[in-house]
């Protein structure tokens, strides 16, 4: 005990050695080492991944995949704006919208490619993301809950007004048609794969960007905000910049986000964002784990599995209709209840504690 | 002139059951630092007891009264079982435990009842006072609403100023350490500040079901204004809350009788931006010193 106390050195040089030696530890160490390295790599990883997954599961798979994928970008954004940034946003699903309905009006009236489209849907709800940094930069925790929450409340709403209702499409919404795949991947290529296909490739853009950002300058200065401002601004962090920044990130996610649903399920109406949308992904985030960036997927993922396996027909189809058709509600409700309860740190935190576990009888071992 | 009386008699109505609702708000807020989000839910829940006790024949005063002792043991069991191992961890959890709640209590409520709006009856009849010729947009259960709201917020005020047992929940939530060493029950406060909250959130449930109908998601409105106009007067002054409300109701009504009742949350949101610019705490808040 008084030895490792006083000299914990060699045995941690031990238990990193086998690692270290020859062109792997070269690798390992340059990977540790470089940030940027490290991201791209994991992202290549991730690319090669998904067009394996996606080639080898069903059409329906495919599409669910899709949803995952772009839940994943407006999650990943709102996870460094909540959970870095300490800022409480109940309202990204108007910026989902926002994006959306941009996606869609640009397809429809100028026809440009998708990738022009998806970018202009990002700059539109960037600029709405500043306008809201702006008026949300002083206000913290219940205020700033409050004021996103009347947003994701009462943009909806706007679609119904009179003299826009021509332009937005009213209650029905604006439908998109569906960005077919290249003819060089073959008549019999599915859509369903391509659509999978873009969703996942702006969702490892978006989580390579991001976490890029988050080991940068802005991405260290932002825990000091969160958890004291005073401080943060006392130690020269401009605090009202830094959020506002933040801000318009993560609406610029769920920007893309959102006019990656209106590809996806090939509409934009004011039914799919309803209040509902904006709490799941703060669910997604806090489930995930605050703060880590692989939660966001993680949240995504049981966001879109969790009520897709409760409302399996084979499952509920001896349930009562009422209670059936309300089953994967309390599903998810008692999930994010019990999950908060039990697991504060979310999924990820979980899997650090078994990696830190495993880590842990591995060095016993080998030291 | 008359459409514009008519419009704030009938913002002042509906700001009414805002400021019930936000003053439930207020409570736990004062009390537990908690924004309850499951507040809808909770109301939604009890409204539909009474609405039960109504279909099966029952009068609308044991209606009422089932509402609010129901009110009474969801918001004591809600916050013994749920929110007691979130209170003092950091606030997103208790924002999402609610979350959770509200949408468990609405999954719940879409078992038992079915998803379809159901009509609730008023108290006394919803016809207009005359005066004169011109029809005013105030009626015998308007003036019910506003009244019954006040008596609460007068009862409330005695009971927080006068009472021992106000001063008791007063101190647990204003020094909870300091209060369980003078030998007060710090815990039993707590869940008694959700049970009064909740009984609050009942009877503004019960008030504003007519107009809204009773299904699962019909109060999510009403949650929502409720919480803004809380916001509105500082989440930590019940004056804040009632002022908010009212504030709010106006607002709305004259966004909903001069522009479009389609974009009357966008009015909800306008108002409250403009509040918030200038008073980043709400209309009430005290300013508090900052430190490191």
């Amino acid at each position: 005990m008084n030895l490792q106390t006083t000299n914990p050195q060699p045995k941690n040089a031990r238990a990193h050695a086998p690692l270290d030696r020859g062109w792997a530890g070269v690798v390992l160490r340059m990977l540790r080492r470089h940030t940027l390295l490290r991201h791209t790599l994991l992202a290549v990883v991730a690319v090669v991944a998904l067009a394996y997954l996606t080639g080898a599961v069903s059409p329906y798979r495919d599409l669910q995949i899709a949803h995952m994928a772009y839940i994943v970008c407006a999650a990943a954004g709102l996870t460094v704006l909540t959970g870095l940034g300490g800022q409480i946003s109940l309202g990204h699903g108007a910026f989902m919208a926002i994006g959306a309905y941009t996606t869609a009006l640009v397809l429809n009236h100028w026809a440009w490619p998708l990738a022009a489209v998806l970018l202009a849907a990002v700059t539109v709800t960037a600029v709405a993301g500043f306008i809201v940094g702006v008026a949300a930069a002083r206000l913290h925790g219940p205020y700033l809950a409050g004021a996103t929450l009347a947003l994701a409340v009462g943009l909806p709403g706007l679609v119904s007004y009179e003299p826009v209702t021509g332009l937005l499409g009213g209650q029905n919404g604006l439908s998109v048609s569906p960005s077919p795949p290249p003819l060089a991947l073959g008549e019999t290529f599915p859509l369903e794969r391509w659509q999978a296909w873009i969703s996942c490739l702006c969702a490892v853009i978006v989580m390579w960007l991001l976490a890029n950002l988050t080991h940068s300058r802005l991405g260290r200065s932002l825990p000091a905000t969160r958890d004291d401002e005073i401080a943060a601004a006392l130690s020269g962090i401009r605090v009202a910049r830094v959020r506002i920044i933040t801000s318009v990130v993560a609406a610029a996610c769920a920007g893309l986000g959102g006019g990656l649903l209106a590809v996806v399920t090939t509409l934009a109406a004011p039914g799919a964002f309803p209040l509902t949308l904006s709490l799941q992904l703060v669910a997604a985030v806090v489930l995930g784990g605050l703060g880590s960036l692989a939660g966001a997927v993680w949240g995504s993922v049981v966001l879109v599995l969790v009520p897709n396996w409760a409302s399996d027909p084979d499952a509920s189809a001896h349930l009562p209709h009422n209670v059936a058709s309300n089953l994967p509600a309390l599903i998810f409700g008692t999930v994010l209840i019990v999950v908060t309860l039990l697991f504060p740190r979310g999924m990820q935190g979980g899997f650090r504690w078994v990696g830190r576990q495993v880590k842990r009888r591995l060095t016993e071992r080998t030291g | 002139m008359v459409e514009f009386v008519n419009l704030t008699l009938s913002g002042i109505t509906s700001g009414m059951v805002y400021a019930a609702v936000a003053l439930a708000l207020v409570l736990i807020w004062r009390a537990t630092r908690i924004v309850n989000f499951a507040q809808g839910g909770m109301l939604m829940l009890t409204t539909f007891l009474a609405w039960s006790v109504i279909d099966r024949g029952g009068s609308y005063w044991v209606a009422l009264a089932v509402a609010l002792i129901a009110g009474l043991a969801l918001g004591a069991i809600v916050e013994r079982i749920v929110i007691r191992p979130v209170e003092n961890k950091p606030p997103l959890n208790a924002v999402i435990v609610t979350l959770g709640l509200l949408v468990v209590l609405q999954a719940v409520a879409g078992m038992i009842w079915g998803g379809q709006p159901r009509s609730y009856p008023p108290a006394f009849t919803i016809q207009g006072f005359k005066l004169g010729e011109t029809g005013l947009l105030l009626s015998p259960f308007d003036l019910f609403v506003i009244g019954a709201v006040a008596v609460v917020m007068v009862a409330l005020i005695l009971l927080f100023r006068r009472t021992d047992l106000g001063l008791k929940l007063r101190a647990s939530a204003f020094a909870p350490e300091v209060a369980r060493l003078l030998g007060v029950r710090v815990g039993r406060m707590l869940t008694l500040g959700w049970a009064l909250a909740a009984v609050v959130g009942s009877l503004a449930g019960v008030l504003i079901a007519p107009s809204v109908f009773v299904g699962p998601n019909q109060f999510d409105a009403v949650l929502v204004f409720g919480f803004t106009a809380a916001v509105i007067g500082g989440l930590d002054s019940p004056v804040g809350a009632v002022v908010g409300g009212l504030v709010l109701g106006c607002a709305l009504s004259y966004v909903t009788g001069y522009i479009s009742s389609d974009i009357v949350t966008l009015g909800a949101l306008a108002a409250l931006i403009t509040v918030l610019m200038v008073r980043p705490n709400g209309l009430f808040a005290t300013s508090a010193g900052r430190r490191v």
